[in-house]
């Protein structure tokens, strides 16, 4: 037997989260709608005797095609045909959340009201008439608190009744919102046109087509044209002519005038005295004080940077601890594997390849964990709307949102962040261009891992002004990431901005339920989605540093050095003097391997910019992990491994060599600064924007920026005499 | 006596009433899905500390819009 298929639709705020989570619990399962990075979220729900499979559509404030979200829920209500729509509404907003209500009700399906919020509203002074809007909307209406639990077994078994008995139990018949006289005439004309010829009468009635067509919803009209293109362009034609009639007459538009009347029928509903207040409506509420301080010009500001300071501290410092557990457990099963193994390629597979990846993948854990949790707290609580409200002004310039902001600062705007949870706090946008524009540029920023870059070219180069120069590198980042983004929005991502309408909800107390299974999900999905990707490329990138290894002669002749070695000296100086040799070994083994080869080909463009071919491998390994760059200089440099903590007899190699000098370092550091970001967030970027055409471009487009400027510096520079 | 200005100017803790809403397309449908259509009484609740975007209040609910999309929106409002 086919399970039976709810939906759940309602504005974003409603607390549609909070319902679908009492009424499925844990059985829960998210993924994505084909095609879009919409998320589709699933459950079960079984009570009151009977079981459904509850989809979760995405919140949204109207059934236009205003944006991926609208599309992906319309489609699933006229193509899936849920046995029931649970359509939450905000008791406290009540007008506008009724707007999608009569969508609902224009697209015939069977409906029942969950009136959410009645505490709040109870609040605010205002009394319901639950009944009589039941009747005038011609749909059970049944009131509830999500948050508590409270009225759900009512809600469930009204939604029985209306699956089982769909037309005794609600009559989306009942109503028919006039939309004056203009448009009521061709409404009826089209209606009977489209209803003969039978136009996607398999998805939606003909009216709301009809209507569709009226207010111009492209999406739609592109339908219309792939089936019929004759009636599409007859259709087209009527409704422009009413169009020109309005504006012409009454200087408004067609689509105008539908939302009007929407309204205006909402409002004729409300008046009948579904609602009474007992106080002025626009009385300023406990939230709306709350507001006179945290959006107030002066301290609205240095609250919100200590807001996101915060958010930033917490997420890195209190994950530093659990970081290093994980990291620790996965030294101590290196070294385990590295006292019982023989040497070989089995044990360089097991410790470089796949242990180092499956501990890549598991030290992220904690940071993404802790980073969704605080989203989860600014998010649900309604302040991540007051942030993008104050620094909408600023980000704006760049062609990206106001809530932009989040991304950038988890990424390294301030020193020491991580791309990899700042790509995913993008989540959090909801307007596509100006969210792909940040997650393409937050990798700009100065994360944590290329810390050690800096302080190793720093400390070599220019010792003198460490403090100016890192704190150079971070305003740099900024500039460089918001450039970025600007240049993108007026290339490929061109366009003009979402618009920025949006509600600032009332501040609520976030509930620990909520915001664990916010957190969880996030975090899941990361571990799902991007850990197999990322052990596979881990491991990839390994053999590419390994293979094919020393040529046999070259193998040989070290051979025969330490078998010299071992016959010449004695004791500690015969200690020292393999450690030489193996140094020197894994220098000339590196070079041999596929990425040495890659680095002394790159030689032929990098020269421009002033990097040799050790610098080159050290920049092709940093695509693994940022940290890795300064390992593989050491190596390169036949330092032996060299500790990312202690970079200080590198750093005096770096200085007396001659293919280095401040301009090479300057323009070496300009370009592991900007160029591809680590893999780790690549393969995010891919997930996070659903496509890896994303990804590549990503890799493509920072390391070009990253090139261009270091060979502008570099041979700058060079004119200028350094 | 009464004027029509735009949105734009309005002062904070002015009151009016939206009359027109002279934009089609994205912009329209979104303001419009959002509750500001004509006939709609509204109140400058404040504006963000670089004076953009504008947060006004709506049937008890407060909405934020830019400046330049608060320019398609025309409101009557008392004349002092
Ligand atoms: N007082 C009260 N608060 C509620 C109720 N239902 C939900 N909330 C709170 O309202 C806030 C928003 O709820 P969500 O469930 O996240 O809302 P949503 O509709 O999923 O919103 P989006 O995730 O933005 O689409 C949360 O802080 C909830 O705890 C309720 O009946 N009464």
């Amino acid at each position: 037997m086919q399970p039976i298929v709810l939906a759940l639709a309602g504005n974003p705020n409603a607390g549609k989260t909070t319902l679908f989570n009492a009424l499925t619990g844990a059985r829960q399962h998210v993924g994505n709608y084909p095609g879009v990075t919409v998320e589709r979220k699933e459950g079960e729900y079984r009570g009151n005797g009977f079981s459904a499979v509850i989809v979760d559509l995405p919140g949204t404030y109207s059934l236009t095609a205003y944006s991926e979200e609208e599309v992906v829920a319309r489609d699933f209500l006229a193509l899936e045909k849920p046995a029931a729509v649970i359509n939450i509404v905000d008791a406290a907003n009540l007008e506008r959340n009724l707007y999608l209500t009569c969508q609902l009700l224009e697209l015939k399906l069977p409906i029942v009201v969950a009136l959410n919020m009645m505490d709040v509203a109870r609040d605010r002074g205002m009394t319901i008439d639950v009944d009589k809007l039941a009747t005038l909307l011609g749909v059970p209406v049944v009131p509830i608190i999500a948050r508590s639990g409270q009225g759900l077994d009512r809600l469930m078994q009204t939604v029985k009744k209306v699956v089982e008995q769909p037309a005794a139990a609600s009559d989306p018949d009942k109503i028919r919102i006039s939309y004056g006289d203009d448009i009521d005439r061709i409404l009826l004309d089209m209606t009977s046109r489209i209803r003969e010829q039978g136009l996607l009468a398999d998805k939606y009635p003909p009216r709301w087509v009809a209507l569709k067509v009226i207010e111009n919803d492209e999406t739609l009209l592109g339908e219309i044209e792939e089936r019929a293109p004759e009636l599409a362009a007859e259709l087209k034609s009527e409704a422009d002519r009413v169009n020109d009639h309005l504006v012409k007459t009454y200087d408004t538009y067609s689509e105008a005038v539908i939302a009007d009347h929407r309204y205006g029928f909402i409002k004729g509903i409300l008046k009948r005295g579904v609602i009474t207040h007992r106080y002025d409506e626009n009385r300023l509420y406990t939230s709306d004080r709350i507001d006179k301080v945290l959006t107030n010009r002066f301290a609205g500001p240095v609250i919100m940077l200590g807001v996101l300071y915060t958010i930033y501290y917490v997420t890195f410092s209190l994950s530093a601890l659990p970081v290093s557990w994980v990291e620790s457990f996965f030294n101590g099963l290196s070294g385990l594997l590295n006292s019982s193994l023989p040497d070989g390629a089995l044990k360089s597979l097991l410790i470089s390849g796949i242990i180092n990846g499956v501990g890549g993948v598991l030290g992220f854990i904690p940071l993404i964990m802790l980073m969704f949790f605080c989203i989860a707290i600014i998010e649900d609580s309604g302040y991540l709307a007051r942030v993008s409200f104050m620094m909408d002004r600023i980000f704006r310039i760049f062609g990206l949102h106001g809530s932009s902001v989040m991304a950038y600062i988890v990424s390294g705007g301030i020193a020491g962040g991580c791309a990899v949870p700042g790509v995913m706090a993008t989540r959090t946008l909801r307007s596509p261009k100006e969210r792909m524009a940040t997650l393409l540029t937050v990798p700009f920023m100065n994360c944590g891992a290329k810390l050690p870059i800096l302080a190793l070219l720093i400390g070599a180069f220019f010792a003198d002004h460490r403090s100016l120069y890192m704190f150079g590198f971070t305003l740099l980042s900024w500039v460089i990431a918001l450039v970025a983004a600007k240049i993108l929005r007026l290339t490929v991502l061109r366009g003009a901005p979402t618009p920025f309408v949006m509600e600032l909800p009332p501040y609520r107390f976030p509930t620990f339920k909520g915001l664990a299974i916010h957190t969880w999900e996030r975090t899941w999905q990361y571990i799902k989605k991007a850990g197999t990707v990322i052990l596979a490329i881990s491991i990839l990138l390994w053999a590419m540093m390994t293979y094919p290894g020393l040529p046999p002669d070259q193998a040989a002749r070290f051979d025969r050095e330490r078998n010299r070695i071992v016959e010449q000296y004695r004791g500690e100086k015969k200690e020292l003097q393999l450690k030489m040799l193996e140094s020197r070994r894994e220098a000339a083994a590196l070079r041999a391997s596929a990425a040495g080869r890659l680095g002394v080909a790159l030689e032929k463009v990098t020269w421009l910019c002033g990097f040799k071919w050790r610098t080159n491998i050290a920049l092709i390994g940093g695509f693994a992990a940022k940290e890795v760059v300064v390992s593989t200089l050491g190596t390169a440099y036949s330092m032996g491994q060299v500790d990312t903590g202690d970079p200080v007899s590198l750093s005096r190699r770096l200085a007396r060599d001659p293919d280095w000098n401040p301009l090479v370092a300057l323009s070496t550091l300009l370009f592991m600064v900007f160029y591809a970001p680590c893999f780790v967030t690549v393969v995010c970027i891919a997930r996070e924007s659903g496509s890896w055409k994303w990804a590549f471009f990503s890799i493509a487009y920072s390391t070009t920026i990253a090139f261009l400027l270091a060979l502008m510096v570099y041979q700058g520079g060079r004119l200028l005499g350094f | 006596m009464t004027k029509k200005i735009s949105l734009r100017r309005m002062k904070k803790n002015q009151k009016g009433v939206i009359v027109a809403v002279k934009v089609a397309g994205d912009l329209g449908r979104r303001i419009r899905d959002m509750g500001l259509v004509t006939g709609t009484e509204i109140i400058i609740q404040g504006r963000a500390p670089l004076n953009d975007p504008v947060a006004l209040r709506i049937r008890g609910n407060t909405l934020t819009l830019r400046n330049n999309e608060a320019d398609y929106i025309e409101v009557e409002v008392d004349e002092e």
